[in-house]
């Protein structure tokens, strides 16, 4: 009985001495509060996406605004399907094929790159090394955009999804992650051990590296599909409203029917459904190689 | 979990020194040459290709372009820094820089500070953590357009939520695409709505590297926890904070997609061009009035604008962690 209640009595006083450090990480009312307003104004605009996409326009401008889901959505959906402008349908399909095969590539690219700079010697792999980081800070997009542009003229390529899909490649982020990412989770010692058996560089990538940096290449893969999907100002560039992306579809039935809310908004959520499933899906991974990645930056 | 991958042979303990494995010199050399020198430039060489193509080409090519004439009609005309002196003497442009700084600084500043005290409280002890923080990063799955739509339709004039709260406390309704603060305010708490909850996320870990007996320490000591909070955290997450802010800069600088979807995808930026940017200035001149050169130049002084942004804020960071 003595011997069960020292401890716990010990832990109480330590609780309630002033200033004790043990309460310094425990939750305030306040702390709760912050946090429940935070989630709500982050979901409000999300829900406002569902309430005004399933009514009519004549409540979407009532006043005071409907706050619930209407009885509409069906309908709308079928009117941006069916849009003559929009071709949102297509657009679909050309940002799902963009972003899932820049995904693949930039994953694959950055993995080989990663690999090379974090394992292996070679000459001027440093200065190499150090040349992504420089351009990593140069916003590409802005800067080169009327060379891009009148390249993709002269390939003729204006108005094609390969126009989107090439220039996104260059992604200097993600050579920089699996570099980081390879130094962590293959050791030296396992290539070396390997390199003794006598496998070459591309079976070392293939049988050692590969299967360590798996997660790396999962939170690049979703960062750069979630970045690609999202993209706006160059399909808009170099697409034509009749072969958009579906940033660019929005972009059409916002321009041309501005006024008519529940169209556009029921546009808009369709845009989102991807990224919430890879939310739903990945969310843990998402958030953990958010905070990984920030504080080796 | 990864030991005996290595092509289904077990790798062994490192063999000692001195009986390192010899490979054959003769007809194999060339392979063996090409897979221990040259697979390094190989596995790094399509990273540098698409680098080549589609970073260096057009950054070089908008430095040239931006010393010509240079229109749709295919005149190239040698201008020297024509187009520079231009600019600087152009309203429109000016117009444009100063909607972009003031945007850029009504949208950080409360951003910062908000994520800073959002990532202090997501640093507690909660329950459902997971959910919670997921709840926080919630903004970053919609489409910057999207983020646009709604808060466009939240920001109407006549029926938007915004304006309907607003008039509980008697405001008279806000036409917030038609001034320019008004259109700032808007366009930045689309920002912030986007942006701080993930900027929270990278402070919760910084915030998390920082050791806990220093906390222990300071409060043995009887700091009080905002006194802990401005003289430990704050100065510890400079890294962090670097980060975040020079990240904050750039995506600040070329702001693009919000304004123009709050002008129904206009690059003009209102009827005035109250909330054009200058990314939107360099789209509107190459882009819709087809002058290569003109909008070249632009991209190049955009550039120089992010640099010195880029520049003072890492050296106002620097102070305002104190120099320990």
């Amino acid at each position: 009985m003595t011997t069960l209640s020292a401890p716990a009595t010990t832990r109480r006083r330590r609780a309630k001495a002033p200033g004790g450090a043990s309460g310094l990480w425990s939750a305030t009312p306040m702390t709760r509060l912050i946090l429940a307003v935070t989630i709500i104004i982050s979901a409000f605009p999300l829900y406002y996406m569902i309430v005004i996409a399933s009514r009519t326009n004549t409540e979407a401008t009532d006043m005071p605004p409907p706050f619930l889901p209407g009885g509409n959505l069906g309908e709308n959906v079928h009117r941006v399907l069916t849009n003559p402008d929009a071709h949102y349908l297509a657009g679909l399909t050309n940002s799902l094929i963009i972003a899932a095969t820049v995904t693949v590539s930039v994953v694959l690219i950055s993995t080989f790159a990663g690999f090379a700079f974090a394992r292996l010697n070679f000459r001027g792999g440093k200065i190499l090394l150090l040349l992504v980081l420089l351009t990593m800070m140069v916003p590409l997009q802005q800067m080169g955009i009327v060379p891009l542009y009148r390249l993709m003229v002269s390939l003729e390529w204006v108005g094609s999804i390969k126009a989107v899909i090439l220039p996104y490649l260059l992604n200097g982020f993600g050579v920089f992650l699996m570099t980081q990412y390879t130094q962590q989770a293959v050791p030296n010692e396992l290539v070396e051990a390997a390199r003794v058996d006598g496998a070459s560089t591309l079976r070392i990538w293939f049988n050692v590296v590969l299967p360590a940096v798996r997660p790396g290449m999962a939170v690049l893969g979703i960062n750069t599909f979630m970045l690609i999907w999202n993209d706006f100002m160059w399909p808009l560039i170099v697409l034509t409203p009749d072969n958009p992306t579906v940033q660019v579809a929005i972009n059409s039935l916002n321009a041309k029917y501005g006024t008519d809310y529940v169209l556009i908004f029921s546009g808009t959520l369709m845009s989102i459904l991807p990224l919430i499933v890879v939310f739903i899906l990945f969310g843990r991974q998402i958030i953990g190689g958010l905070m990984e990645g920030a504080v080796k930056a | 979990m990864s030991l005996h991958v290595d092509a289904g042979r077990p790798t062994r303990a490192p063999m000692p020194p001195g009986r390192r494995h010899v490979r054959p010199r003769s007809g194999r050399s060339f392979l063996t040459w090409l897979d221990l020198k040259a697979a390094p430039y190989l596995l790094v060489s399509p990273y540098y290709l698409l680098f080549l193509i589609f970073g260096l080409f057009p950054l070089g090519f908008t430095l040239y372009y931006s010393f010509f004439d240079y229109d749709l009609t295919g005149t190239v005309e040698w201008t020297g820094l024509g187009n520079y002196t231009a600019m600087l003497g152009d309203a429109d442009f000016w117009k444009a820089v100063v909607n972009t700084l003031a945007m850029f600084v009504i949208a950080t500043v409360p951003q910062i500070l908000l994520a800073l005290l959002l990532a202090n409280a997501l640093n507690k002890r909660i329950k459902f953590q997971l959910f919670v923080r997921l709840g926080v990063l919630l903004p970053l799955v919609t489409s910057v357009v999207a983020v646009a739509v709604v808060f466009t339709q939240l920001y109407g004039r006549d029926w938007g939520v915004v304006n309907w709260i607003l008039s509980w406390f008697g405001a008279d309704p806000i036409d917030w695409k038609a001034q320019r603060l008004p259109s700032w305010i808007a366009i930045a708490t689309m920002i912030d709505w986007r942006w701080t909850g993930y900027n929270a996320i990278i402070f919760l870990a910084g915030m998390q590297t920082i050791p806990k007996d220093l906390y222990e320490a300071a409060s043995i000591d009887g700091a009080s926890r905002r006194r802990q909070f401005w003289q430990i955290t704050i100065p510890m997450l400079r890294p962090t904070m670097i980060f975040v802010v020079l990240n904050s800069t750039i995506g600040g600088l070329t702001l693009f997609s919000e304004p123009t979807t709050f002008y129904n995808g206009n690059v003009h930026g209102g009827s005035d061009s109250q909330f054009q940017t200058v990314s939107m200035f360099i789209f509107e001149q190459g882009f819709r009035e087809f002058d290569y050169g003109y909008a070249s130049a632009a991209a190049w002084l955009l550039f120089l604008l992010i640099l010195v942004g880029s520049a003072i804020n890492f050296l106002l960071i620097r102070r305002i962690g104190g120099n320990k």
